[in-house]
């Protein structure tokens, strides 16, 4: 086999552990005081900036930041520990998680000292939000294709274009936006470069997208000449594209991309002891749960070592992601509760469930765009 | 598992596999080489006669041998009879020895008599059954009589008879047969998964010369698609196995819960990657002059053996706690 899909089990360290325990015990608390109630795809649609502030103040988000951003210089894996926890137990991480998942370590190695300065403490508090501006209209799975513009004026950057599906720019302080600064949209990889752009922001328009569910997550965000200081340039100009691939190592990989149910899983499992039907099902489940666990620590592992496990990320993400569909599948099929929206336990967690389904296999790279990157690893494409 | 000294492991044993074709049930020759190097008894403790070293080393080899598709019992002597020999304080004793997968009686009469009928991988080439008896103890005994059975890859699995047979060795050591189940389902989970990756190996090689409509099948993309599903599904089963070694080897609180769960992974996932293996070998790949039937069959002949994946959904089902604390499986 390539050396690209291979591997390694991890092991947790003693500090992994406590940590965990220290996460769960705050969780349990939380929840007992009723902060919050378990949500499927919680990381995604549950966004509660008093809640993100909280585990900022208990040193949770941006955790492996340097101590001079205000960060906790923690591992990738003890990261992986407590995002694994917060999303197992359903917890509304949505306002700050992109901001830790990926802008913080984006910044932190493409950013000038000054950008550093100005959005890292922030996310490291909790308080700093962020959204990823990369889709559009005409580009997809094609990413490539993007034809915002930024053209350099005395002024600083003039940003024209159109970016969709943006989730949480609603409430973003900040977007990170993926545009051409050189050449033609035929250039492809070359010539994009990455922008940071304050929110609001008087020349962006951000228009809500409501989904299936009847909510609002994602938006279109409307860039008309948006003019933004010359230092809003993140990284190298044109050098949009390899920093893009090189974060969708931290998108793609994490265990948001197989635990979007889990909270699901985990109501179903509470009530189904003495039905033998349901139980094999908990099982069967339980036991991918566990794989893809191992596979998603994997990944982390080869994260943290300096590696970029692209490929793994990919197929990672595709099993994981089938998975969280699987669940609520099983759970529809075997316990035969009806799925009502908003409603408390069980109903109301299936209806999330159902409603955000053909989202797992869509966002972050569809499943068939992953298995190319997956193809191509192995020397077929 | 990918330390220096796997590879060296994996070097020396991919040597001593290169260019065999037995056609025997049984490689005696290969078995011979593997016994001079002393890699059939890797893992097993040096006092008793093995050739120490940890359980992921042989877990490299037993991985190596299920891959190549190899017809020798190191599964059964080194993994399962050399642990079972290892927990008792007995030593090995010289030429083939095997664990059966049932439990025997013993009773006493003119010193200590076996009798039973025990399920025995290997049993007709094995000079010794390592059993455990009814009371739980570790005894060892001379094969004589054997009933020949087959699984689907043609691998003996047959009955050894014990009819009043005066035992080798007897351990006052007691095992229980929950632990002799879960260590029969770590190492056909490692086996699983080794003949999983030889599926991966020879699709991506046979689409990649296989031409149809003027070019090779790989250009396809209905077959990278095929392609990449299996290649996730064969780490999946890989990783999962290596992370029960791992679990077993470190005596960790999960340790069970991993083994349940990778036999699990890896017996559910030999249908999706028997599947699309043999989709995409087309005819060929039916044939059993094509090696991929040595794979496949394996994959649903070992996919039974020491509790099938609903057996260990139930197991699973079953365990303490919350699903997430058995999915975090408490390795400390
Ligand atoms: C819930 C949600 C949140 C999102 N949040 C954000 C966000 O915050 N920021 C952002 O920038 N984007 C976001 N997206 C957009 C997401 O990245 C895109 O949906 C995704 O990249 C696919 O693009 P598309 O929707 O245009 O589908 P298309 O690219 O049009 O694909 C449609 C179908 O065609 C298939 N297809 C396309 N090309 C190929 C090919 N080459 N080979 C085989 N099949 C192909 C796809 O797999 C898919 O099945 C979000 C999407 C969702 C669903």
């Amino acid at each position: 086999m390539t050396s690209t899909i291979d591997l390694v089990a991890h092991r947790h360290s003693t500090a992994e552990h406590e940590l965990r325990d220290e996460v769960r015990q705050f969780l349990g608390d939380q929840r007992a005081a009723g902060a919050f109630r378990p949500r499927c795809d919680a990381w995604m649609t549950a966004a509660d900036p008093a809640f993100s502030r909280l585990l900022g103040s208990r040193g949770w988000v941006g955790m492996t930041l340097p101590g001079r951003y205000g960060g906790h210089d923690r591992t990738p894996l003890e990261r992986f520990v407590v995002v694994e926890e917060l999303l197992a137990a359903g917890a509304p991480v949505a306002a700050h998680w992109i901001a830790d998942r990926q802008m913080a370590p984006s910044i932190l190695r493409n950013g000038t000292e000054a950008q550093r300065q100005r959005y890292l403490p922030g996310i490291v508090k909790g308080e700093c939000f962020f959204a990823i501006g990369m889709s559009e209209p005409d580009a997809g799975s094609d990413l490539a294709a993007v034809r915002t513009r930024a053209v350099e004026t005395p002024r600083g950057w003039e940003i024209t274009g159109t970016k969709l599906w943006t989730t949480g720019a609603h409430f973003a302080h900040a977007i990170v936006v993926l545009a051409r600064t050189d050449g033609t949209p035929g250039d492809r990889h070359t010539g994009l470069s990455q922008f940071v752009v304050d929110l609001p922001h008087q020349a962006v328009e951000i228009r809500p997208i409501v989904t299936i569910d009847g909510e609002h997550h994602f938006n279109e965000v409307v860039f008309d000449r948006a003019v933004v200081p010359a230092d809003a340039l993140l990284g190298d100009r044109g050098a949009g594209w390899r920093q893009v691939i090189a974060e969708l190592g931290h998108e793609r990989s994490g265990p948001e991309r197989f635990l979007s149910t889990f909270p699901l899983l985990e109501a179903w499992a509470a009530q189904t002891s003495d039905d033998p039907v349901a139980a094999r099902e908990v099982g069967r489940l339980t036991a991918r749960a566990w794989t893809l666990r191992q596979l998603s620590l994997a990944v982390a592992a080869d994260l943290a070592a300096g590696r970029s496990p692209e490929v793994a990320a990919a197929l990672v993400k595709d099993l994981g992601s089938r998975f969280e569909g699987d669940v609520v599948e099983t759970v529809r099929r075997v316990a035969g509760a009806e799925p009502r929206r908003g409603a408390d336990g069980l109903a109301g967690l299936l209806a999330d469930g159902v409603l955000h389904s053909p989202a797992f296999t869509l966002r972050g790279g569809t499943n068939e765009v992953l298995r190319s990157v997956v193809a191509r690893g192995l020397g077929v494409r | 598992m990918s330390d220096e000294l796997h590879e060296e492991i994996r070097a020396a044993v991919g040597a001593i596999l290169k260019g065999r074709d037995s056609q025997d049930d049984f490689d005696r020759s290969l078995w011979k080489d593997l016994c001079d190097t002393g890699f059939h008894l890797l893992g097993v403790p040096e006092e008793i006669g093995g050739s120490g070293g940890g359980l992921r080393d042989l877990a490299v080899v037993v991985d190596l041998l299920a891959f190549h598709g190899a017809r020798v019992p190191v599964a059964e002597s080194a993994f399962l009879a050399g642990w079972l020999l290892a927990r008792a304080g007995l030593s090995i004793p010289d030429g083939v020895v095997v664990a059966s997968i049932d439990q025997a009686r013993v009773h006493r009469r003119d010193g200590l008599r076996l009798s039973g009928r025990v399920r025995t991988p290997w049993g007709r080439h094995a000079g010794h059954v390592v059993t455990t008896a009814h009371d739980g103890n570790v005894v060892v005994s001379p094969v004589s009589a054997v009933e020949r059975q087959e699984n689907l890859a043609g691998e003996p699995r047959d009955v050894v008879v014990l009819d009043n047979v005066e035992v080798t060795a007897v351990a006052p050591v007691g095992v229980e047969p929950d632990e002799i189940l879960h260590r029969g389902a770590l190492v056909r989970a490692v086996q699983l998964a080794g003949a999983a990756r030889a599926v991966l190996a020879s699709a991506r090689r046979h689409v990649a010369q296989r031409e149809q409509f003027g070019r090779p099948l790989a250009r396809f993309q209905a077959v990278q698609q095929h392609l990449a599903a299996l290649a996730a599904e064969v780490t999946a089963m890989r990783v999962s196995a290596d992370a029960a070694v791992l679990a077993v080897e470190a005596s960790d609180r999960g340790a069970a819960i991993a083994v349940a769960a990778a036999k699990a992974t890896t017996s559910a996932g030999a249908h999706v990657v028997a599947g699309i293996g043999h989709q995409l070998h087309g005819a060929l790949g039916y044939s059993a002059e094509h090696a991929l039937g040595a794979a496949t069959t394996r994959l649903w002949s070992w996919r039974e053996e020491f509790g099938n994946e609903s057996y260990w959904h139930d197991r699973l089902a079953a365990a303490e706690g919350s699903v997430w604390s058995v999915v975090t499986g408490g390795d400390r």
